[in-house]
């Protein structure tokens, strides 16, 4: 049985999430494979673009903040995985050696009108460096079998 | 890129497509999603997706490459001809981002991505902002993804 349902989001609650070192190896590795234009790759090119050095995948940043929210409280929860994403915003440039933290804040909740065994959580993420400057941001509804489906919220 | 000038609303960028394999799909998720339905036969057999499925922003990533490849090959073929080709970026996000359809193992998703606004860049005098929804498509003509996204893409020089 999962820690986390439903029932336990609580709209204002905010939790922090890491820290996870990002090493410049996994930058470029997934760079190369998904995002391989200069400013990921290489330190010389990365120097010449708008980036002004080597920077992380705003994609890579997106998948960096679903592991580190992953182990961080989704694996040990009823998830059912979501529907979307409202709206990514990449501030700054996420830099090799960083070790980020994820701030969640519940901005709401509400049950399912199609699913009663289901409710729906819409969170705002913040990916933090050291510093807690924010490098990104990401509002997303999240899915999670409720603790007593059916019940009255 | 084309320059922005020569970009209308309403092109269609094709860009290609690509097939999940079981294997990839796992070791995407184990990196970055390692939900039990996106790593595990038998457990997705259980879940609410009733089969292995891709972790949506796998499904995302693959868009992100193609359309690199896709703006490559466009900057091959204008430097082939001995043309300017137009800078762009950086991207400053995407928005409306749905997840429409599991991408399921064997699973063929068919990427394009149409303008749907230009306009003129009032912080970067050089530049313009294009908007374009981006697809996903699988081999039954479903959706699987959808999103839209801006990006600054550099005008036209102006004749010496």
């Amino acid at each position: 049985m999962p820690t986390h349902h439903w029932e336990d989001f609580q709209p204002g609650a905010v939790s922090i999430y890491g820290p996870r070192l990002v090493t410049r190896e996994e930058i470029v590795a997934f760079a190369a494979e998904f995002d391989p234009q200069p400013m990921h790759l290489d330190e010389i090119a990365a120097g010449a673009t708008m980036l002004g050095g080597l920077g992380a995948s705003g994609w890579h940043i997106c998948c960096l903040l679903m592991r580190v929210i992953a182990d961080g409280f989704i694996l040990d929860s009823s998830s059912m995985g979501g529907p979307g994403v409202d709206e990514v915003r990449w501030l700054r440039p996420l830099r090799p050696g960083t070790r980020i933290r994820v701030r969640a804040t519940v901005l709401d909740t509400r049950l399912s009108s199609s699913r009663p065994q289901m409710g729906l959580v819409k969170f705002l993420f913040e990916v933090l460096d050291e510093g807690d400057t924010v490098l990104m941001t990401l509002t997303t509804t999240l899915m999670f079998g409720r603790r007593q489906p059916g019940a009255l919220a | 890129m084309k320059f922005f000038e020569d970009i209308q609303v309403g092109e269609v960028f094709a860009l290609g497509r690509h097939s999940f394999g079981a294997d990839e799909i796992k070791a995407f998720a184990t990196r970055f999603d390692p939900q039990l339905f996106h790593v595990d036969e038998d457990a997705a057999a259980r879940s609410h997706f009733g089969a292995l499925c891709a972790s949506g922003w796998h499904t995302a990533v693959v868009w992100m490459r193609l359309m690199v490849d896709f703006r490559r090959g466009l900057l091959e073929t204008a430097q082939a001809r001995g043309e300017p080709v137009a800078g762009i970026g950086p991207a400053l996000g995407f928005r409306e981002l749905k997840w429409l359809k599991p991408v399921f193992v064997g699973d063929t998703i068919d990427y394009a991505s149409e303008v749907v606004e230009t306009r003129h860049s009032n912080s970067r005098p050089g530049f313009g902002l294009m908007t374009i929804r981006s697809t996903g498509v699988n081999q039954h003509g479903e959706p699987v993804i959808s999103f839209l996204s801006t990006t600054f893409v550099e005008r036209r020089p102006a004749p010496p």
